[in-house]
Formats: C-alpha cells, structure tokens, sequence
C-alpha cells in the first residue's frame, strides 16, 4: 500500500456510523470539487443521472414486463426467446440491460438472481439496485443456502420445489417471471402490474396476492 | 482474483437484512458517488472490467466492511489516478492542483439520457463458432489467477451442463488488464448443489454461472 493510499484509509478505523458517513460525505465532495474544478465532470450530469433513477428508472418498468408476459402468450415467448428485444420493445433499454434474459418461475421451479462476484443488477428494468442485493451476506449465501435466504424474506417454498439459482457472472441481466397469482384472470394489465413486486422479479419473493390490486 | 469480492458460499456474513421500503439512496454523498462514477466512466479511459478490477482490489477488510457506493468511490479514486486524471496531491488536499490528463469525452447534462438509454453492449462478433453446444457435460478449470476473473472459486473444478450458447463477448480476464477485448463465447452452465456443496447440499437445489469458452473443458 502506498502512502497516499494509507492516507486515505486513516477513516476505516473510524467506529462511529455517523463519523463514518460524514467522512463519506468529505470524500466524495472533495472528489466532485477536483473534477469540476479540473472541467472533466458536469455537476448538472450527476443531477440528471440521479433524476433519472430516482425517477424515470425502477422497478415498474420490469413490473409491466412481467404483466405483459402473463396477458400475452406471444410476449411470453417472446420474452423466452429474445428478452433483450421483447422488452427494448416496450422501451426499457441501456446500462445495464443490454444483454436482457427473462426466467420464468413455474409450479415445479423457482428462480432466484445474485451476482456473488460484484453487483449485476438489470437496471433498465429494476432500477438501481437494493443495498441488500449488494452486500455480503446475500452474496454469499444464495448460492448455498437459498431457503435460508428467502425465508428472511418471509418466502417459504415447499420442500419439493426446485430452486435454481442464476449467478450474474457475465453481462447477462436477468430478471425473474414471477408466476401469475390465482385469480386474477379478470384483471388488466395495470392491475396485474401493482402485485408484481421488486422482489419477485429477483426471486427474493413472489407476486402479491390479486386481493392486493387496485 | 481469489479476493473479498468472491463471496459465493462464504459463512459468516450474517442475515440478509432487507428494509422495508428502502430508499435508492441513504445519503447525499450516495447520489454523488453514483453521478461521479458514470460521468468519470463516460471519459472512456477505463472499462467496466477494470472498475470491477480496482474494486475487488480494495483490501478485503475494507471491501466487506464497506458500502457498496463506498467500495464505487475508492476505486474511482484509484482509477483516476492510474490514468492521470487526478493525483494523490489533489485528493489529499480536496483541490486541483495541476492540470491533469484530458479524457477522451466529458459527460455534459444534455448527453445524459442518450448515454443511459444507449448503455455499452459487449457482445462481440467472432469468427469461430462455438465449441459447447447445449446438453453438453463440461467442467470448469481450476486456477487462481491474481488478476481478474470472472470465474468464481466455489464453481472451478466442477462438472456441469452446458445449458444454452448465450453468444459472444468480451473476454473480462484480459480486457481488465488493457489487453484487449479477445472476445470469447459465453455458456451458462448449470451444476447441481451436490457437485459444489457436497453431500449437505440441498437436493432440490442447482446454481448456473455464465462462463467464458476457455474456462470451460469437456469431460
């Protein structure tokens, strides 16, 4: 390590949350004070990113996937086929999205997504992603103990269902197809979005119940 | 690597801790990190292997104990001074001190929606056609590079299925590493818990991982 590096870890030993964030804060500001000063970086950029995914880029975009694929059997395939296309199509594209795949949850399958190596999220169609998603004890238990984790998530799966779990290693995004709900066959595409929750397009929980629609 | 960021099957780590209702960001400073992390991506100088590469590269006490917009933000600061943008000076004193290197593009507010919509696809042509096909039996190599990959230790020296040819892309070992894109053909593999995990695996249970052609051999 060298010393500027040494320099720069003096907060790592820092035991106050509170400390440690306003050391966070200092940081990240002198950082946007250099590059602006220097003309690299435009604060109003940073101003539009954040806009956007606070904004324009969540997890309804993914939720009116998943709607159209349960109203739609020809989405569905679609979707099945070629997701990055099927879902460019209803305009949900970009970072992180470019290389979409959609798995779709049955009776028999359930799927669950985790990257173990960084934080592969499909932004274009889940916004940014949750703290959790990113953290290490998602990471690392996923892939070895999936109904530990999803009981944490209040998910209890029969003891016969199969769980699949898909590690992001590569460029490929997915998003999970929750299965539809009973008894929602007369419910509109709009409805049916509102019980499609972040959660069950990562596989950390299912769709709501129809009881649950507008 | 084999470093903090592999942290597939790792014990130890606690519960999972979801929030109800949990906002995108829990602080200013996050909102920041993430702004400053694409637009200094925007000059082009590095490529999203190489962040990832500076990342895992954090000493692993710092990686885990650290958020994930705090893990952003001390490789940022790590790129920007490989590449001459900002020296360790300038960080230490909050201040430009010297004109620095000029990048090959500057992210200004009006290329902003154009630039998240476009993303930066890495599928790539090659000219060979796949060696896998789907149904085929493979099994991963076993090595440990010190530098990147993207082949997780729990899934090296493992028998698995070759389940679809996802096409080809740019091969993150060497484009980490500024040796080009050397673009390969990515499969997902599927291996059942048993054949990671041993005889305490859930038996219901199977993991995939997307896997580059030359991490893969057949059995």
């Amino acid at each position: 390590m060298t010393s500027e590096d040494d320099m720069h870890n003096h907060d790592d030993h820092d035991d106050g949350h509170d400390n440690h964030f306003s050391d966070m804060q200092a940081r990240v500001k002198a950082l946007e004070t250099i590059l602006t000063q220097k003309g690299l970086i435009d604060p109003a950029a940073i101003d539009a990113i954040v806009e956007t995914y606070e904004t324009k880029i969540g997890p309804r975009n993914g939720a009116h996937v998943v709607a159209k694929a349960w109203s739609e059997p020809d989405f569905a395939e679609w979707l099945r086929n070629d997701a990055t296309v099927a879902i460019a199509s209803l305009g949900y594209t970009g970072r992180q999205g470019e290389h979409m795949r959609a798995v779709f949850n049955t009776p028999e399958t359930h799927n669950l997504v985790v990257c173990t190596l960084c934080s592969c999220y499909p932004w274009a169609v889940l916004g940014l992603p949750p703290v959790w998603y990113k953290a290490p004890p998602y990471r690392s238990r996923a892939v070895i103990d999936p109904r530990g984790v999803l009981e944490e998530f209040g998910v209890t799966l029969p003891e016969t269902k199969k769980i699949r779990v898909w590690d992001s290693t590569a460029e490929l995004r997915y998003i999970v197809i929750p299965e539809r709900p009973a008894g929602t066959e007369s419910l509109g595409q709009e409805a049916l979005a509102d019980l499609v929750t972040r959660d069950s397009m990562i596989g950390t929980g299912l769709a709501n119940p129809a009881g649950d629609a507008r | 690597m084999n470093g903090a960021q592999d942290l597939g099957g790792q014990h130890g780590m606690g519960p999972v801790a979801p929030e109800t209702d949990e906002p995108y960001f829990h602080a200013e400073w996050e909102k920041r990190a993430l702004g400053l992390t694409l637009s200094c991506g925007a000059f082009a100088a590095w490529t999203i292997d190489e962040s990832r590469h500076a990342r895992e590269s954090l000493p692993p006490a710092t990686y885990l104990s650290a958020s994930y917009y705090e893990i952003w933000t001390r490789a940022l600061e790590t790129l920007l001074k490989r590449h001459g943008f900002v020296s360790a000076a300038e960080l230490a004193a909050g201040q430009m001190l010297e004109k620095g290197r000029e990048p090959a593009r500057i992210l200004t507010a009006d290329m902003v929606p154009a630039v998240l919509a476009k993303g930066a696809p890495c599928d790539r042509p090659v000219s060979a056609g796949p060696v896998f096909a789907a149904g085929d039996r493979v099994r991963t190599k076993n090595f440990n590079p010190e530098t990147h990959t993207r082949l997780p230790r729990y899934a090296r020296a493992r028998t698995g299925i070759v389940e679809a040819v996802q096409g080809a892309f740019v091969f993150p070992d060497d484009n980490a590493h500024g040796k080009g894109e050397n673009p390969q053909w990515v499969y997902t593999v599927v291996f059942d818990a048993g054949e990671i995990w041993g005889e305490s695996a859930d038996p219901t249970l199977t993991v995939s991982i997307d896997a580059w052609e030359s991490y893969l051999e057949r059995t």
